[in-house]
């Protein structure tokens, strides 16, 4: 009887009670994988001699009667900008294709520590740009909902897995958006920490003052328990907060919103949004009423700058952290017949080797940041940042909480947006400014849109370092729809077609 | 105000070394400039007195102490290079000179 | 310096006109700028933690964040932070209560992140100055160069091009790359720019170096060598007419690697934009190359096409905000400034100007300040440094201070003052410790090199001497002192110099009726 149909939680349960061996676990993912991912594609590699390993080794620590985790000898699916040294990591870009990172990143060392089993990397937007995966150089993943339309991006490989069933847990990472957005409408969980709360170190940059790694699950609880599995600082990340980590897995579990306060932020809700979306959004209100909580309505002025601020901010720092890809030293060469100079060999290998988006996000940073130009564009991007930073601390007063649809629009169809550059950039309206002020923000699902029968998100927003709030209204909020509807989200996905 | 030229991208394409052909572009040109035109709009509220904020946290002073740590192998450094002769990575002649 | 020049110098082809320095001195007025940067001594790099030693075998001593790998993040060394901060305070400087850290993006295969991480518009310490003095025709003069700032960055690693007919950079076939270097802490201080310093701009230049490396030695934060890299310095100047109020456009020069290539670059370098303002051509803004054999500079890189390095604030770094009592603990720790300390020294040993600067030029003044230390009389402590001890260094070509231990040394005087030695068997003393035949006292054992002082041994042989020159003897008798010499010197050579000339004199006197 395969397991990959229960929670982490569950499956940890199992484990620590002996109904199952994490290696017999293991391998019914493996088989899931071999049996979906030639439809679904969340995987770019798999890591079948490392996983089995890593499993043998928790099952012995287990059978000599250590005490282990609650995640101990759970497989997980990571999103390939994360290093895991001599694993391929391409950061779905052809500039990497082949490398092997002599390092692991500091959330894979927290992984192995927690005896995590790690299957392989997900496939993503190159260099975490974008919001559909359609940007890989590998080829787009398809929502396992409806294999037809994206799985968002850039994570879209790790929420793919999650629906999928490939996966019980995954990591991705956040810059505008990138786990919330995916998560939403693939009808699982993501959170972005609060800015510092898991280490950088080893995720390959895009935007470095807006990137987090962050956890991904099917349910808030097993979320929460990844969260406190990779969470905490790290000596080699100066952005790092130095701090405990949040309680989150016993905020997850508190099931209590009474007298809380809830924001719903005027400018990232309503009009704009699809009307399914909208609806399933104000539903969990509702919710959250009869819970216990009280809705109160914000005005942040200033989100309305939001978007236009992130795509100055992110271009430049990203033109700054992909400079390193030159040929030199890693990643793929273009071009060198012994007859040309390096810097024509560095300029063909970034023809080559990066896409359309990245280019595009490149040379916009570029100009944002040149002579001339940076006060009008970066630097008053910078200024934005400091007004939406206002916004959340004038809100956080009147709301322990802020909400929003994560989402504009549930899923599209592949190809439907990708060559509308601006159309594409909506996505990210009511994810952006939580990465602009640094604060935490989740996203779990709330229902199936009426309109089209896919998965809507609702995003929760809380104050820097108190992430455990957002857990605590996500973990209420999900067992209250769960009980609504009789059952969970997720399990209401179509079973894939398969060859 | 968002005008960019295909000059303009050109002279950037050159400042981050990638190479365009003339079809790429005019075809970046165009999508920059409706790209431009939308973000500008962060001149319309970024007045004099709004400083600007470069990290999402206020810290400082994170420093580490200067004690010599193990470094990586030779060959693990060179592990990802495209060419290595030896010890060292091996480059394509290096026409410029140094800052 | 003067130099004539000759119109059929390929230098002036074309030329109408052709003027040496001294006449380029009266007609233009130059203003220097000087970027000098210096290498800190902390046991790893500025951001990680790889040794910085120097000489390893190629790429071992790097790691994913000097390689610039993928996911690398930097993480500040606080010994460069304190190294800088005394730098500054040494300078003179305001130590900024908030700086940061700024990317400067340009692409060269020697940085591994194709951007450096340096300083912009926040650096650490600002407004500061150095005092130098100078000789000019009409005797010691000041002049006060201020600083505009110190701040800190790093260093890039080493490329070795290969291939080509010369191995020089054009027409090499390929380069190889070794990130040793890459990430070492850098600081650089940048002056503002120096008016006023007429024909001696070349001789400031060079004196503000010398003493900003004095400095710099004292504070114990660097090597400061420049021929091996640790001091680096591009010097630049522009003419402008005298009197016309304006400023010229201006050159940098690099590859400066000594003191004296400072001197020479400029005197070169005012020459050559002189002679093409005479010319009515105008003088280009460039970077250029010194070259060691000629004394001239050949273009680089034209700075009129410069980077645009799009500084924007280093986001993967916090600001730096060292409090006041940080910072005036680390005032407490400065050493004594060179020149304060020079002054004391020359008042304390009674030295005259001319032998001062020879010492310093020399640079032995620190081991002669620790042989006096260490007991040794400071006059001999000095001539035997300065004299013997460098003539040996030149013969040998090496350091004086690579010979031989102040402590010998010391040793030596020593017994030079208490009458054990004389200065002849002294030197014999020195080139045996040189040689490796052991301590000074070895030496003399084993060669036999002690004073006779012994009256009953001295009295055999002045028996002898007199024996052999009965005449001179009978002078001496009759009161022709002088011829005592004589006498005395033919018991020195019986003695192979190991007699104590002033004894033997006495004796011989005494004997003859004359003491």
């Amino acid at each position: 009887m395969s397991s990959i149909r229960l929670s982490a939680a569950q499956m940890g349960d199992a484990l620590a009670k002996g109904e199952i061996t994490s290696v017999e676990l293991t391998n019914q993912h493996f088989d899931r994988i071999a049996e979906v991912d030639s439809a679904v594609h969340a995987f770019l590699h798999l890591d079948k001699e490392g996983a089995l390993a890593q499993a043998k080794s928790v099952d012995a620590k287990r059978a000599a009667g250590e005490k282990l985790g609650p995640i101990a000898g759970v497989p997980l699916a990571l999103k390939d900008v994360l290093t895991q040294k001599d694993i391929p990591t391409t950061c779905g870009s052809k500039m990497l294709e082949g490398w092997r990172p002599p390092y692991d990143s500091g959330v894979v060392t927290k992984l192995k520590e927690a005896g995590v089993v790690i299957l392989g990397k997900t496939n993503m937007d190159e260099f975490a740009m974008g919001s559909s995966t359609e940007n890989s150089a590998y080829g787009p993943t398809h929502n396992p909902w409806d294999l037809t339309r994206i799985p968002g991006g850039s994570g879209g490989g790790s929420s793919a897995a999650l629906a999928a069933y490939e996966a019980p847990l995954a990591i991705g990472t956040d810059t505008g958006g990138s786990i919330r957005q995916p998560a939403a409408v693939t009808g699982t969980v993501g959170v972005k920490p609060t800015y510092g709360g898991v280490s950088r170190y080893g995720l390959v940059a895009f935007s470095s003052s807006l990137d987090q790694a962050g956890p991904c699950a099917r349910t808030v609880l097993d979320t929460a328990l990844l969260h406190e599995a990779i969470a905490g600082h790290d000596s080699r990340d100066s952005t790092s907060i130095n701090s405990p980590v949040p309680q989150v897995v016993a905020a997850a579990k508190r099931l209590d919103v009474k007298g809380m306060k809830i924001g719903v932020v005027k400018e990232i809700s309503g009009a704009g949004f699809q009307a399914g979306v909208q609806t399933r959004f104000e539903e969990s209100l509702q919710l959250l009423v009869e819970a216990g909580a009280e809705i109160v309505e914000v005005s942040c002025p200033n989100f309305d700058y939001a978007l236009a601020a992130y795509y100055l901010i992110a271009p430049s720092e990203a033109s700054s952290n992909l400079a390193r890809f030159d040929s030199m030293r890693y990643g793929i060469r273009v071009g060198d017949d012994g007859n040309r100079g390096a810097e024509e060999v560095m300029n063909l290998t970034r023809q080559v080797g990066f896409g359309r988006e990245v280019k595009r996000r490149i040379i916009l940073g570029t100009y944002a940041l040149s002579s001339g130009y940076y006060d009008a564009y970066y630097g008053s991007a910078q200024k934005v940042r400091t007004l939406i930073k206002r916004d959340f601390e004038a809100a956080f007063t009147k709301a322990d909480v802020l909400v929003s649809p994560t989402a504009p629009t549930t899923a599209f169809k592949i190809g439907e947006k990708s060559d509308d550059p601006l159309a594409m950039y909506l996505n990210d309206i009511a994810t952006i400014p939580v990465n602009m002020a640094g604060i935490g923000g989740m996203s779990l699902p709330c229902g199936l849109a009426p309109e089209d029968g896919l998965p809507v998100g609702f995003q929760i927003m809380s104050p820097v370092m108190q992430d455990d709030l957002m857990y605590r209204v996500g973990g209420t909020l999900e067992a209250a729809l769960n009980s609504k509807w009789g059952h969970t989200l997720i399990s209401q996905i179509p079973d894939l077609q398969v060859r | 105000m968002a005008a960019i030229s295909r000059d303009d991208v050109a002279h950037l394409a050159r400042l981050a070394r990638i190479e365009m052909s003339a079809e790429e572009l005019d075809h970046m040109a165009s999508e920059l400039d409706v790209i431009l035109g939308a973000v500008a709009r962060v001149q319309e509220v970024a007045g004099g007195d709004v400083p600007p904020t470069s990290h999402p946290l206020a810290m400082t002073n994170i420093f580490r102490e200067d004690v010599v740590k193990p470094s990586l192998t030779n060959d693990e450094a060179l592990s990802g290079a495209p060419a290595k002769v030896e010890e060292r990575f091996k480059v394509p002649q290096i026409l410029g000179e140094a800052e | 310096m003067g130099s004539h020049l000759d119109l059929a110098d390929p230098r002036f082809a074309g030329a109408l006109v052709a003027l040496n320095f001294a006449q380029a001195m009266e007609k233009y007025e130059p203003t220097l700028g000087l970027e000098v940067h210096v290498e800190l001594n902390t046991n790893s790099k500025m951001f990680c933690s790889c040794a910085t030693e120097f000489g390893g075998s190629p790429n071992t001593q790097t790691c994913p964040v000097c390689l610039g790998l993928p996911g690398a993040l930097p993480v500040v060394n606080a010994k460069a932070i304190e190294s800088t901060i005394l730098i500054g305070l040494a300078l003179n400087c305001s130590i900024a209560p908030y700086s940061r850290f700024a990317r400067k993006n340009y692409f060269y295969p020697d940085m591994p992140k194709n951007f450096q991480t340096s300083q912009y518009d926040e650096p650490i310490c600002v407004n500061g100055y150095l005092d130098v003095e100078i000789d000019t025709d009409e005797g010691p003069a000041k002049f006060r160069i201020e600083i505009e700032r110190v701040h800190m960055e790093e260093d890039t690693g080493k490329s070795l091009h290969v291939g080509g007919s010369t191995g020089r950079i054009h027409g090499a076939e390929y380069s190889l790359l070794d990130y040793n270097r890459a990430g070492i802490p850098l600081v650089e201080i940048v002056t503002k720019i120096v008016p006023g310093t007429g024909k001696y701009a070349p001789q400031v230049a060079r004196a503000y170096v010398t003493e900003l490396r004095d400095i710099l030695r004292s504070l114990g934060v660097s090597d400061v060598k420049m021929e091996q890299g640790s001091l680096r310095c591009d010097a630049n100047v522009s003419l402008a007419p005298i009197g016309s109020g304006k400023l010229g456009t201006r050159s940098e020069t690099k590859n400066v690697n000594s003191l004296r290539s400072v001197e020479r670059a400029l005197f070169g370098e005012i020459e050559r934009q002189a002679n093409r303002l005479e010319n009515g051509e105008r003088v280009v803004q460039e970077t250029r190359h010194f070259l060691e054999d000629t004394g001239l500079t050949r273009p680089g890189r034209s700075k009129e096409q410069a980077e645009d390095y799009r500084y924007f604030p280093e986001p993967d770094l916090v600001p730096v905000t060292p409090d006041a009592k940080w910072i005036e603990e680390l005032r407490a720790k400065l050493p004594e400034k060179p020149s304060t300390r020079r002054k004391r020294l020359q008042a304390e040993w009674s030295v005259p100007d001319k032998e001062m600067t020879a010492l310093i030029n020399a640079e032995l003044l620190d081991v002669v300040e620790e042989t006096i230390a260490l007991g040794a009389e400071p006059t001999r402590a000095r001539t035997w440094w300065l004299g013997e001890i460098s003539r040996l260094a030149n013969e040998k070509e090496v350091e004086p201070t690579s010979l031989i231990s102040s402590a010998n040394l010391a040793e030596i005087i020593a017994l030079i003052a208490s009458g054990e030695l004389t200065d002849k068997l002294a030197r014999q003393v020195v080139e045996g410790v040189i040689n490796g035949e052991g301590s000074p006292a070895d030496v003399i054992a084993k060669r036999g090199l002690k004073v006779v002082s012994d009256d009953s041994a001295l009295m055999v042989a002045i028996e002898a001497a007199i024996a052999a020159q009965p005449d001179t003897a009978e002078r001496i008798r009759g009161g022709n002192i002088p011829a005592a010499g004589a006498l005395i010197g033919a018991v020195m050579k019986a003695t192979g110099g190991a007699a104590d000339a002033a004894k033997v004199r006495e004796l011989l006197l005494k004997h003859l009726g004359q003491a």
